[in-house]
C-alpha cells in the first residue's frame, strides 16, 4: 500500500496540474513533488532492513501481489530492497530541484511539461519498486513516452532527431529484453509446471539453465539494458538526447534514466545468468573500459558544455559497470554508490548549466567564460559539483570511483577477499586513466567557464526576470544537491552498510562459479599445452 | 430436423442482422430526413440485439456442443467481439455517408431522389458483411465456409465503391473487386482439392480423415496443395503477402469509415477461416488414435503447410513494416501497419495449440479497438471539407483538438505494443504462445520487425503533439458529426482501461477454444506441457 501511494502521488499531482491552470502549474508540481519526497522519506524511515543481515524485500512482495492474469502468472508485485529504495530517494530528491530549475525556463505549454515530468518520475519509481518482470518492463517502456515528449517539445534545435533516436534506440533494445525474460518465464513454466513472472521466482530458476542458454539470455537482456547504461557502442543516443533536452529533462535523463540500465543489470543480469556473466564478464568489461577512455577523450575536445557533461556520463557509467562486473561486494557497493553520486553530481551540473544558459543563451565554451566574478554563488556550486564529479576526496564521487576501482583490482582469480573475479589490475589500470582524463577535461571546462577574463556573447543583455547571480529559487534548487554530495563524501558508511547484505546475497553463487570457470580454462590450457608439447616432440 | 433447428438457433444473431439489413435498406429510402438519420442507430440497435442474442444462444447447452463444429464455443467470443467493434465502426460512418447529397437536400438545392441516396445500402451491406463474418464461426463444412467468407467480402466491394467520384476511389473499387474475385477463385480451387483429398466436405469429417491419413501414409500431396492454395487465397482477406499489394491503394481510395471497416472485418473473417482450415488439417496438440486405441499427439501442421505459413508470416511482417516507413499518407501508413499486424497474428496461427489461437483472438480485439480509435480520429476531422490526408495535416493537432491528439497517440502506441496499453498484452500473449510452441526464431523476427514499426508509429503519435500548427493545418476542423470523435474517445479510453479487464478478455478467448479438438476429453497419454488450468475444462459463462 505504501508503495502504491508513492506511485500515485505524482499522478494525483498531474491531475492537479492539469486542472489548476497554466499559471499555477509549477507551484502545484513543486508542492506535489515535495509531498512525494516527504512520503518517500517516511518510507525510508519505516524501512526495516537498513541494518539487516540478509537481503530482504519490504513489504514482502507476496503480500501485496495484485493478480492481473493469473493464468499466465502475471501479477503486479511491489517491494523495495535497500538499493531500490536508495534509487527511489534519489529520484524524489531531484524532483523538486527539477521543478525549481525549470521554473522560468519553460514558458510555453507549461502544464504539459510538468505533467510529463511527473509521469516520468512515476515511471522511473515504478521500475525501482517493481518486483515482477511485467511491471518492471511496463514502467521501463512507459518511461520512454514522457521522456520522448519532453525532449521533442521542449528541447533544443535538434530535438526531433534526438527524441526519435532516444525512443527508438531504447525501444528496440528492450523488445529483446522482453523476449529474453519471456523465454526464462517459459522455461520456468515448462519445468516447474506453473507460470510466474515474479523476479524472485525467475532469478532463483534461471541459473539452473545451461550455460549456452544463459549466454543467449544475457545477450537479450544486454540488448535492452546496455542501451540505457549506456555501454560503449550503444551510447550514441545519449549525447544528443542530453544535449537537446531542456534542463529538467537532462537532469532526469542523466540522474535517473541512466540508472534504469544499471539497476536492470543488478536486478536481472547478476542473479539470473551467473555462468554467462563469468564467461562474458571480461568482454563486457572491455566495452566498459573502452567507453571510459573513449568518452573521456571526446570530452576533452568538446566546446559545448552540455555535450561535455553528457559524454562524461558515458565515461562515468563505465566505472559503475566495472564495479558490478568485479563480482565482489566492494565493487558492487561502489557501483550502487556510483549510481547515487553520479545522479547527484551530474544532475546538479546540468541544473547549473541550465541556469547559465537561461542568462546567456549559449553553452559554448568559446563564447562564455570567466564568470567567477560576475556570478560567484553560481561558480561556487558549479565548482563543488565539478569536484564531486571528478572524484575529489571528501566528496561523494571519490568514494564511488575508489570502491569500483578497488573492486576491479581485487577481482583476480585467487583473491584474498574470498571473491575471485574475472577482471584484474589491467582493467583497473586502464580505467584509472579515465579518472585522470576526467579530472583534466572537467577542470579545463571549469577553468574556461569560471576563471580568466570575463567573456560574454556579443549580443548579451541582462535579463529582466533573472538576477545577475543566482536567485534564492535557484539556490534552493542546487544547494541541497551540493550538500548531499558533501555529506555522502564524508559519511558514506550508512549507505555502504545498507548495501552490503544485498551485495553478499547477490554474489553468493559467484566465487564457486568463477573457480570452476578458471579450472575449465586451466584444463583447456593444459590440453593445448599437451598438444603443443607433442608437436614439439614430433619435431 | 433436430439438427437443422439447432443450427438455426445457433445462427439467430446472423438472422437478426439479415432482418436488420432489410430494415435499414428500406428506411434509408424514406423521404423524411429524420428517418434517414435514424438509419445508423437502427443498425446499432440490430447489432446490440445480435450481441444479446449471442449470449442467450451460447448457453453451454447441448445445442452448442452437439452442433458438430470444430470450435463449438468460438461463436460466443467471435460474435460478441465482432458485434461490439462493429458498433464502433458504424459510429465512424455517421455524418459521412451521403454527406454532400444530404447537405444539398437540406439546403433545398436539390429535391430528394431515392435513387441517389446510399445511406441505407451502406448500412445494409455493413450488416450483411458482419453477418457473414459471424457465420464463419458456425461453419461446419467447406461450402458453408466458402459462402460465409463470400458473404463477408462481397458487400465490402460495394462499400469501397460508395465513395464515388474521385478517380482514386474508382481505382480502389476496381482493384479491390477484381483481386477479391481472384482470391475467391484461388481458395475455392483449394477447397476443391481438399475435398478431393479427403472425400468429405464436413470440416470435422475432414479432420478425422486427415488424421487417419497422417497416421497411415501421410496426407496426399494434392490435399496439401489445396491447403496452401486456400491459404494463399485467404491471404487477400488478411492482407498478407503475397496478396497484400492492393492494401495501400484500396485503403487510401476508400472512404475513411470503409477503410476502417475493411481493415478489421475481412481480417477477422480470414483469420477465423485459416484457423478452421488449420484445425481440419491438425496441429500440434492434435491427437490421432493409434492401433492400440490410444490417443497420441501428432507433431503439428504438416511440413509444407507449416513452411508456407512461416514464409508468409515472415515476409508479411518485413514488407509491412518496411513499407510503412516511407509513407506520408496516413491511410497508406495504416494499410502497411495492418499488413504487419497480420504477420504478427500469423505467428499465433503457426504456434497453434490452444494458447496460440487464444492469442490470435485476443490480439484481434486489441487490434480492432485501436483501429476504431485511430480511424475515429481520421473520420472526426476534416480539412476544408475533405478527408485528412497526410501526416503533415495533423501537426499541431494538440492545440485545436487535444482529445483527438491524445487518442491518436494512445492508439498508435497501443498498435506499437507499448505497455501498459492494450496492444502490449496482445503482443505479449502472442510472444508467449510463440515461444511456448518452440517458434523462437519467428518470435525474434516478430520482435525485430515490430521494433522497426516504432519509427512510423512514433511519427503518428508524436507529430500531432510535437509540431506547432502551421498554415497548412489551420484548415483542420471538426467533422460534420461528433459521433466519430465520440467513438474515438470511447475506444481510446478502452485502450487505457481494458488492460485492467485483460484477464476477463483472455479468459473469454480461452473459453472460445474450449470443448474443441484442441482439448480431447479422454486422453490416456498426458502431453505434459499442457497448462495446468487447461486440464479442467470449464464451460463458458453465458
Amino acid at each position: 500500500m505504501q508503495l502504491w501511494i508513492l506511485l500515485l502521488l505524482p499522478l494525483i499531482t498531474c491531475v492537479g496540474v492539469a486542472f489548476g491552470g497554466e499559471r499555477n502549474a509549477r507551484a502545484i508540481a513543486l508542492g506535489g513533488s515535495l509531498v512525494t519526497f516527504a512520503w518517500a522519506v517516511v518510507l525510508a524511515m519505516q524501512f526495516p532492513h537498513w541494518q539487516a543481515e540478509q537481503w530482504l524485500y519490504w513489504p514482502a512482495p507476496e503480500d501485496n501481489a495484485f493478480p492481473v492474469l493469473p493464468g499466465l502468472g502475471i501479477a503486479i508485485e511491489l517491494g523495495v530492497d535497500s538499493v531500490s529504495l536508495l534509487l527511489v530517494l534519489l529520484n524524489v530528491f531531484l524532483m523538486p530541484c527539477c521543478v525549481l530549475g525549470s521554473w522560468v525556463a519553460i514558458k510555453e505549454r507549461r502544464r504539459e511539461f510538468y505533467i510529463w515530468l511527473l509521469v516520468l518520475s512515476t515511471c522511473v519509481m515504478g521500475v525501482f519498486v517493481a518486483r515482477d518482470v511485467i511491471s518492471f518492463y511496463t514502467f521501463f517502456e512507459a518511461s520512454l513516452v514522457p521522456g520522448f515528449f519532453m525532449l521533442a517539445i521542449y528541447g533544443g534545435p535538434d530535438r526531433r532527431e534526438a527524441s526519435f533516436k532516444f525512443f527508438i534506440y531504447t525501444f528496440v533494445g528492450s523488445l529483446f529484453m522482453l523476449l529474453g525474460l519471456a523465454y526464462v518465464a517459459w522455461q520456468h513454466a515448462e519445468q516447474t509446471g506453473n507460470w510466474s513472472f515474479a523476479i524472485s521466482d525467475l532469478t532463483t530458476f534461471a541459473p539452473t539453465l545451461s550455460a549456452g542458454e544463459q549466454g543467449w539470455i544475457l545477450l537479450a537482456l544486454l540488448a535492452g539494458l546496455a542501451v540505457k547504461v549506456p555501454l560503449f557502442p550503444l551510447h550514441t543516443w545519449l549525447p544528443l538526447a542530453h544535449n537537446q533536452a531542456p534542463t529538467a529533462g537532462s537532469v532526469n535523463f542523466a540522474a535517473v534514466i541512466l540508472k534504469l540500465g544499471l539497476y536492470g543489470l543488478y536486478v536481472f543480469v547478476l542473479p539470473m545468468v551467473p555462468e554467462a556473466v563469468v564467461t562474458w564478464g571480461p568482454t563486457i568489461a572491455v566495452l566498459a573500459v573502452i567507453g571510459i577512455v573513449y568518452a573521456a577523450l571526446i570530452c576533452w575536445v568538446q566546446t559545448d558544455v552540455k555535450k561535455l557533461i553528457a559524454y562524461s556520463s558515458v565515461s562515468h557509467m563505465g566505472f559503475a559497470v566495472l564495479g558490478l562486473l568485479a563480482l565482489n561486494p566492494l565493487g558492487l557497493q561502489g557501483s550502487v554508490f556510483y549510481m547515487l553520486s553520479h545522479g547527484f553530481a551530474t544532475g546538479g551540473l546540468f541544473l547549473c548549466i541550465g541556469m547559465m544558459y537561461e542568462r546567456y543563451h549559449t553553452k559554448d565554451l568559446r563564447e562564455v567564460g570567466g564568470l567567477a566574478f560576475k556570478m560567484p554563488v553560481w561558480s561556487f556550486f558549479f565548482i563543488v559539483l565539478v569536484f564531486a564529479s571528478v572524484g575529489l576526496p571528501g566528496l561523494n564521487g571519490f568514494v564511488s570511483e575508489f570502491l569500483c576501482l578497488i573492486g576491479t583490482f581485487t577481482a583476480v582469480p585467487g583473491a584474498q577477499t574470498g571473491y575471485p573475479g574475472v577482471l584484474g589490475p589491467w582493467f583497473a589500470a586502464i580505467a584509472a586513466t579515465g579518472m585522470i582524463l576526467g579530472a583534466m577535461y572537467l577542470l579545463y571546462m571549469t577553468g574556461k567557464l569560471c576563471f580568466g577574463p570575463l567573456r560574454e556573447p556579443a549580443d548579451h543583455h541582462e535579463s529582466e526576470e533573472l538576477p545577475k547571480d543566482l536567485s534564492l529559487r535557484e539556490i534552493a534548487a542546487v544547494a541541497p544537491i551540493a550538500l548531499v554530495c558533501l555529506v555522502f563524501g564524508i559519511m558514506p558508511w550508512p549507505i555502504l552498510h545498507a548495501v552490503e547484505p544485498v551485495a553478499e546475497a547477490v554474489l553468493k553463487p559467484y566465487p564457486a562459479l568463477v573457480e570452476i570457470h578458471f579450472e575449465k580454462l586451466d584444463a583447456a590450457a593444459k590440453v593445448s599445452l599437451l598438444t603443443d608439447t607433442t608437436l614439439e616432440g614430433s619435431r | 430436423m433436430i439438427e437443422m433447428s439447432s443450427k438455426l438457433i445457433l445462427i439467430t444473431p446472423e438472422i437478426l442482422l439479415f432482418i436488420g439489413a432489410v430494415v435499414v435498406a428500406v428506411l434509408g429510402l424514406s423521404t423524411h430526413r429524420r428517418i434517414r438519420n435514424a438509419v445508423p442507430w437502427t443498425t446499432v440497435g440490430f447489432l446490440v440485439a445480435a450481441i444479446v442474442a449471442t449470449q442467450y444462444v451460447y448457453d453451454g447447452s447441448e445445442t452448442v456442443t452437439d452442433a458438430d463444429l470444430l470450435f463449438p464455443n468460438l461463436g460466443l467470443y467471435l460474435k460478441v467481439m465482432v458485434g461490439v467493434i462493429a458498433i464502433g465502426l458504424v459510429l465512424l460512418g455517421i455524418g459521412m455517408v451521403d454527406r454532400r447529397y444530404e447537405e444539398a437536400v437540406r439546403d433545398g438545392r436539390t429535391s430528394f431522389d431515392p435513387l441517389r441516396v446510399v445511406r441505407g445500402e451502406y448500412h445494409a451491406f455493413l450488416l450483411l458483411s458482419i453477418a457473414g463474418t459471424m457465420l464463419i464461426a458456425n461453419a461446419n463444412d467447406l461450402i458453408w465456409l466458402f459462402l460465409a467468407i463470400e458473404l463477408s467480402s462481397l458487400p465490402t466491394y460495394v462499400m469501397v465503391a460508395l465513395g464515388r467520384g474521385t478517380r482514386r476511389n474508382q481505382e480502389a473499387a476496381i482493384k479491390y473487386f477484381f483481386l477479391g474475385a481472384m482470391s475467391s477463385a484461388t481458395f475455392l480451387y483449394g477447397f476443391a482439392l481438399l475435398y478431393g483429398a479427403s472425400g468429405t466436405l464436413s470440416l470435422t469429417g475432414m479432420q478425422e480423415v486427415f488424421a487417419d491419413q497422417a497416421a497411415a501414409d501421410g496426407i496426399p500431396l494434392f490435399g496439401l496443395i489445396g491447403m496452401v492454395l486456400a491459404f494463399v487465397g485467404l491471404c487477400f482477406k488478411i492482407t498478407a503477402v503475397p496478396m497484400h499489394f492492393y492494401a495501400p491503394d484500396v485503403y487510401q481510395g476508400a472512404p475513411t469509415p470503409v477503410t476502417a471497416f475493411i481493415s478489421f472485418m475481412p481480417k477477422v473473417a480470414g483469420f477465423t477461416a485459416i484457423i478452421m482450415l488449420c484445425a481440419a488439417l491438425g496441429w500440434s496438440g492434435h491427437h490421432i488414435i493409434d492401433n492400440a486405441g490410444v490417443k497420441v499427439p501428432t507433431e503439428g501442421l504438416p511440413r509444407p503447410v507449416h513452411a508456407t505459413l512461416w514464409v508468409i508470416a515472415v515476409l508479411t511482417m518485413i514488407l509491412g513494416n518496411i513499407g510503412a516507413l516511407l509513407q506520408t499518407s496516413i491511410k497508406r501508413l495504416l494499410a502497411y501497419s495492418s499488413i504487419s499486424h497480420s504477420g504478427y497474428l500469423l505467428v499465433g496461427v503457426i504456434a497453434g495449440t490452444a494458447e496460440g489461437i487464444d492469442a490470435v483472438f485476443f490480439y484481434l480485439v486489441t487490434y480492432g479497438v485501436a483501429t476504431v480509435a485511430v480511424f475515429g480520429v481520421l473520420c472526426g476531422l476534416q480539412r476544408h471539407g475533405r478527408e485528412v490526408e497526410t501526416l503533415d495535416d495533423l501537426s499541431g493537432l494538440w492545440k485545436r483538438h487535444p482529445g483527438m491528439a491524445f487518442v491518436l497517440a494512445l492508439s498508435a502506441f497501443s498498435m506499437l505494443g507499448l505497455p501498459p496499453l492494450l496492444g502490449f498484452w496482445g503482443k505479449l500473449d502472442l510472444v508467449i504462445a510463440g515461444i511456448s510452441a518452440g517458434e523462437t526464431p519467428l518470435v525474434v523476427i516478430m520482435m525485430a520487425t515490430s521494433a522497426v514499426s516504432a519509427y512510423y508509429y512514433l511519427h503518428l503519435a508524436g507529430l500531432p503533439v510535437i509540431r506547432k500548427p502551421d498554415a497548412r493545418t489551420e484548415g483542420v476542423e471538426a467533422g460534420p458529426s461528433a459521433w466519430p470523435r465520440i467513438a474515438a474517445m470511447v475506444f481510446g479510453i478502452g485502450i487505457l482501461i481494458l488492460p485492467f479487464g485483460a484477464r476477463t478478455l483472455m479468459e473469454k478467448a480461452e473459453a472460445s477454444t474450449k470443448n474443441s479438438w484442441l482439448e480431447p476429453v479422454e486422453t490416456t497419454l498426458n502431453t505434459g506441457d499442457a497448462r495446468p488450468e487447461d486440464q479442467t475444462p470449464e464451460l463458458p459463462q453465458a
